[in-house]
Parts: structure tokens; sequence; C-alpha cells
């Protein structure tokens, strides 16, 4: 008698806290698709703005979804609008972009590759501190450094133009690649490094023939890495570089900032998203590896 | 000659990036250091000129502005991306159906530059045609969300673009630091007849501490750094309303020929940099030598 009571109460127990579990479960779900919604808005209302035409703009709001599909805005964005002065588009700092990216992603990473290498299979007394010395680099605010870069970059005459920005996207790099592969080098057994030192295999070849073969993943780690960070930069660009030689941030910058006498928000919307465009597909294709950079790297602002 | 420069390879191939690296991050931070010292106005000037610089700064408006917003901003920024973070990460960690696709899109404006984010936002909370212009539409005649043009309000814009960015990334960070705790040790506790809320309040949670102290560091460097943003939202305005250290330096330098002020007010960031990462560096550090 008393069991089964105490049995029918279990069961209304588990019967209770199946309703309150489903009712949890209904509002995590709830407060999961509500942040959802707050990231993906300006998203939403970027892509909905950059294919409306100014009077639809004005007449609906922000989610209102387009009437057709007007890619207007994006060819205006991309290439202007074929008149001369003033007229100011992307194309031409798309490309300066990635003639700055491509460069400096390469030997920042090269850099990096080699110094950790030598910083955990080639081990000598104080290599910790040579380390150390090198990761403070990713922890300055650039602040600090603006000034005297400014000048250096004068003196050398390549202030303004795209070499100047790939040289300082490559030094201030170096700390985070170096990062990346000493952290990765240090977890591969130095015993393969020995054996092939005995079998008479040199510095360079111990380093092309055994270890960069087995680096693919810490090389896409770090390139993505080093290329969200160079494309997405505003400060160096903005402080180094100004008109033609100036990189796809700054000039969305720019074209967004400039007050001509009606503001062309579909326009501006358009080249918000060209200007990101290939980080977020990096992000889409790789993103495995782009939060893994971001875990290891992201003391950088 | 041959031998020694076999023997010595791997110190030359260190070369470049200690020598880079000494030169553009150590030499140009002594130089901005000296000069904070001097007079300099256009240009710079080499003799001493005691603290004069940093007198100027402290006694600045603009810059007691600055470093007031850059107080709020980054207390608003911190609680709101951690708080969200973690949420968003416990809420995940319970084996939710289209995780990878929530995750993506909890993530995505990590992968965007302050200036795209600012460029949406500013779009968004423009009063004419954004936020405002929807809730009238829909029928809230008196709806007003003007923030960006108040004076009163405009910093709190950049905290809602700038968590915008940077919750994910928190998400991201404590996912992480759950999915890597032993199943074992919440197993005992359920069998021990703790509830769900019970295992995550006093026991997950606490675990985290270092994804916590990670996390603080993390969003204190972006923000105490924050430049792109407000150049992108507000250019420091209205009037000098959001302006931040960052920009207050950049003006300086830039702007004003204030060559000797802004390299004061860049040592200041950079102390406040260091006041928070040398001791994150040293308890690493003490950590990776523990284990």
């Amino acid at each position: 008698m008393q069991a089964k009571t105490v049995n029918s109460n279990y069961k209304k127990l588990e019967q209770k806290s199946k309703y309150t579990n489903m009712f949890l479960r209904w509002f995590l779900y709830f407060v999961l698709i509500l942040f959802a919604s707050y990231f993906i808005f300006p998203l939403y209302v970027m892509i909905v703005t950059s294919l409306k035409t100014m009077e639809e703009i004005r007449q609906g709001t922000l989610l209102t979804w387009p009437s057709s599909l007007n890619f207007d805005s994006w060819l205006v964005a991309w290439g202007g609008r074929g008149y001369g002065a003033g007229d100011t588009f992307l194309r031409p700092y798309f490309w300066n972009s990635i003639k700055m990216v491509v460069p400096a992603v390469f030997f920042s990473t090269f850099i990096g590759a080699m110094t950790g290498y030598v910083l955990t299979k080639w081990r000598f007394k104080g290599d910790s501190w040579v380390f150390l010395f090198l990761l403070f680099g990713c922890f300055i605010p650039f602040q600090a450094i603006l000034l005297p870069m400014a000048r250096t970059l004068g003196a050398l005459g390549i202030s303004n133009s795209i070499i100047g920005l790939v040289v300082v996207h490559t030094v201030y790099g170096i700390p985070f690649t170096t990062l990346f592969f000493r952290n990765y080098y240090v977890s591969i057994p130095t015993e393969l490094v020995k054996a092939a030192r005995i079998d008479g295999a040199g510095f360079f070849k111990i380093f092309f023939k055994i270890l960069l073969p087995i680096s693919a993943p810490i090389i896409v780690v770090t390139v993505i890495w080093q290329f969200t960070q160079i494309w997405n930069d505003f400060l160096f660009g903005s402080t180094f570089s100004f008109g033609e030689a100036a990189p796809i941030q700054v000039a969305l910058n720019n074209m967004v900032l400039s007050s001509t006498s009606v503001k062309e928000y579909n326009v501006d919307m358009a080249s918000a998203i060209i200007a990101g465009i290939p980080t977020l597909i990096v992000y889409v294709l790789a993103g495995k590896y782009f939060i893994r950079g971001l875990t290891s790297g992201a003391v950088k602002g | 000659m041959f031998k020694w420069l076999e023997k010595n390879l791997p110190k030359i191939v260190l070369t470049p990036a200690v020598g880079l690296i000494s030169w553009f991050v150590y030499g140009f931070v002594l130089w901005t250091f000296y000069i904070s010292f001097t007079n300099s106005k256009i240009l710079p000037k080499y003799e001493l000129w005691g603290v004069g610089q940093y007198v100027k700064l402290w006694a600045s408006r603009k810059w007691l502005i600055s470093v007031d917003n850059l107080l709020v901003f980054t207390a608003l920024f911190l609680i709101l991306c951690i708080v969200i973070g973690i949420i968003l990460a416990i809420f995940l960690d319970q084996k939710i159906r289209a995780e990878g696709v929530l995750r993506t899109i909890y993530l995505y404006p990590m992968a965007l530059s302050f200036i795209v984010t600012g460029t949406a936002w500013k779009w968004i909370l423009n009063p004419t045609l954004g936020i405002q212009k929807m809730f009238i539409d829909w029928g809230f005649e008196n709806f007003t969300f003007d923030w960006l043009v108040n004076r009163e309000m405009a910093i709190y814009t950049i905290v809602i673009a700038g968590v915008w960015q940077s919750a994910g990334f928190v998400m991201a960070l404590f996912l992480a630091g759950l999915r890597s705790v032993e199943d074992e040790i919440v197993k005992a506790a359920k069998i021990d007849g703790a509830g769900l809320f019970t295992v995550y309040w006093k026991i997950l949670i606490p675990m985290m501490r270092p994804v916590f102290f990670t996390s603080f560091v993390i969003l204190v460097h972006i923000s105490i750094k924050s430049y792109d943003l407000i150049v992108a939202l507000t250019q420091g305005g209205p009037g000098i309303s959001t302006t931040m250290p960052a920009l207050f330096m950049t003006q300086a330098a830039f702007h004003k020929s204030q060559v000797g002020l802004s390299a004061a007010s860049a040592m200041m960031m950079f102390m406040a940099v260091a006041a928070v990462i040398i001791p994150y560096l040293y308890s690493e550090l003490r950590r990776e030598n523990a284990s």
C-alpha cells in the first residue's frame, strides 16, 4: 500500500519534471533564437538595404523586403557612376588591399614559422626569454608606435604606399605568427629532428622536409588569422596612407563619411558588404581554423 | 667560416624577427616614451621638458572625457559580453539542435572589421530612417531612439555595436571551457542529487575561472584600443561626447600638431594595457611551468 503511494508520487513528480523540462527546453530555444536574431539583424538589414532603391528605403522600414532584387547599388559601390571627379568607388581599393594582404601574410607567416622552428627545435640557452621578448609585441597598444612608425616610413620613402603597409603589417604580425608556430612545434617530438640530424640532414632540410609537410593545420590557422587582421585593419591604413594608396577599410570609411547632398544608404550598405565579404567567406569556409586562431591569438585589438 | 655559419645558422635565422621587433616595438615605444617628456609640437624636439605634457594631458577636458568614456564603455562592454557569452555557452551546451548554425551566427561578427560593423550600426541607429522609424511605422508614434545623436547616450551606441561584435567570441571561449570539463564530474554531482542549475552555479562556473580571466584581459585590451568603431560610428561626436583615448591620441598626433601631448597619451594607454597584461602573462607562465 505504502509502496504504491510512493510509486505514484514518484510518477507525479516525474510527470511534473517532464513538464518543467519541456518548458525549460522551450525557454532555452527562445533565448537562443532571440540572440541569434540580434546577431543576424544587422547583416539582414545590410543586405536588404543594399538591394533597395532610395525611394523604397524612405517608404519602408529597416526590415521591409525589397520589391525587386536590384543590384545597382552594388555596381555603383564597386565601379562608380562613371563620372570623373568625386566619384569614389571601391574597386581600386579592393585591389590595394589584396596587394597589401598577400605579401604581408606570406612574409609574416614565413618569418613566424622559421622563428617558431628555431625556438623549439634548435633550443639554446635563453630561448624562452627570446620568445617572451617577441611575445610582448602582441600586447602593445599600437598608439605607442604610430608616431615613430610614420617618421620611419617617411625616412625610408615608403610612406603612403602599399609597400609601407606591407612592411608595417609584416612586422607587427611576427609576434602572433611566432606564437602560433612555436606553440604548434612544441608539441611535435624533438626525437624526429634529432634522428634526422644524426642522418646528416641540415637546418633547412629538416625544416622543409620534416616540419613543413606536417604544418598544414597551423599554416591555415596563421594565414587566416593574419588575413583577417590585415584585411580588417583600419588604424595603420588610415594613419599611413591616404588617397590612392588606401586599403579598402579606409576607402569604405571615406565613402560613408563623404557628405554629398543626398546620403545613399543603399550604396553605403553595398560597400560595407563588399568590404566584409572576403573575411566572411573565409569564416564560413574555415570556421574551425578561424576560431582556433581566435582563441590562441586574440589579445590583439 | 662554413663551420661557424653552420653552427650559428639557427641564431642567424632568428635575427630578422628579433631585429625587427627590437627596433619596431621596443625602440619605438622607448622613442615615444622619450618624446612624451619633450615639448614637441609639429615635429619632435629632443630637449627634455619634464612632465609638462602629462600635466597638460590630465588638465585637458577632452582627455578627461576620453578617460571617463573609456571607463563607462569598458565596464558595460565587459559585463554585457561576459554575461551574454556565458548564457549562450551554457544554453548551447544542452545538446541543442542546430548548434553549429547558431554558433556560426553568434560568432560571424568577429570576422568583420569594426568599420563594417560601425557602418551597419550607424545606419540602423540613425533616427530618421533607422530603428526609430521602424517602430513609428509599426504604430508606436511617440517612439524615440536618437542615442546616436544624443550627447548623453551616444556612448551607449558604441557599447551596443561593440558587444554585438565581441560577445560571440566570449561564448566560444566559454563553450570550449565547458566542453573540456570531464563528464565524470558532472555525473558524480548529479548522482549526489544536484540539479542542473546547481551543477552550473556551484561547480562548472567556478571551474571556469581561467576563462573569465582570459576574457577579461582580452576584452579590456580591445576596449582600451578601441578606435575604428568610434571613427565609423560617431567620429567621437556629437561634439566630443564619445571621444576615447585612442582617438585623442591620433587626433593630437596627426591633426593638431601636438606630438608631445599625443606621445604622453599613448604612454598612458601603454601603461593601462601593461597593468592588465603583465599580471596575465605572469599567471599564464606560472601555470605553464606548473604543468
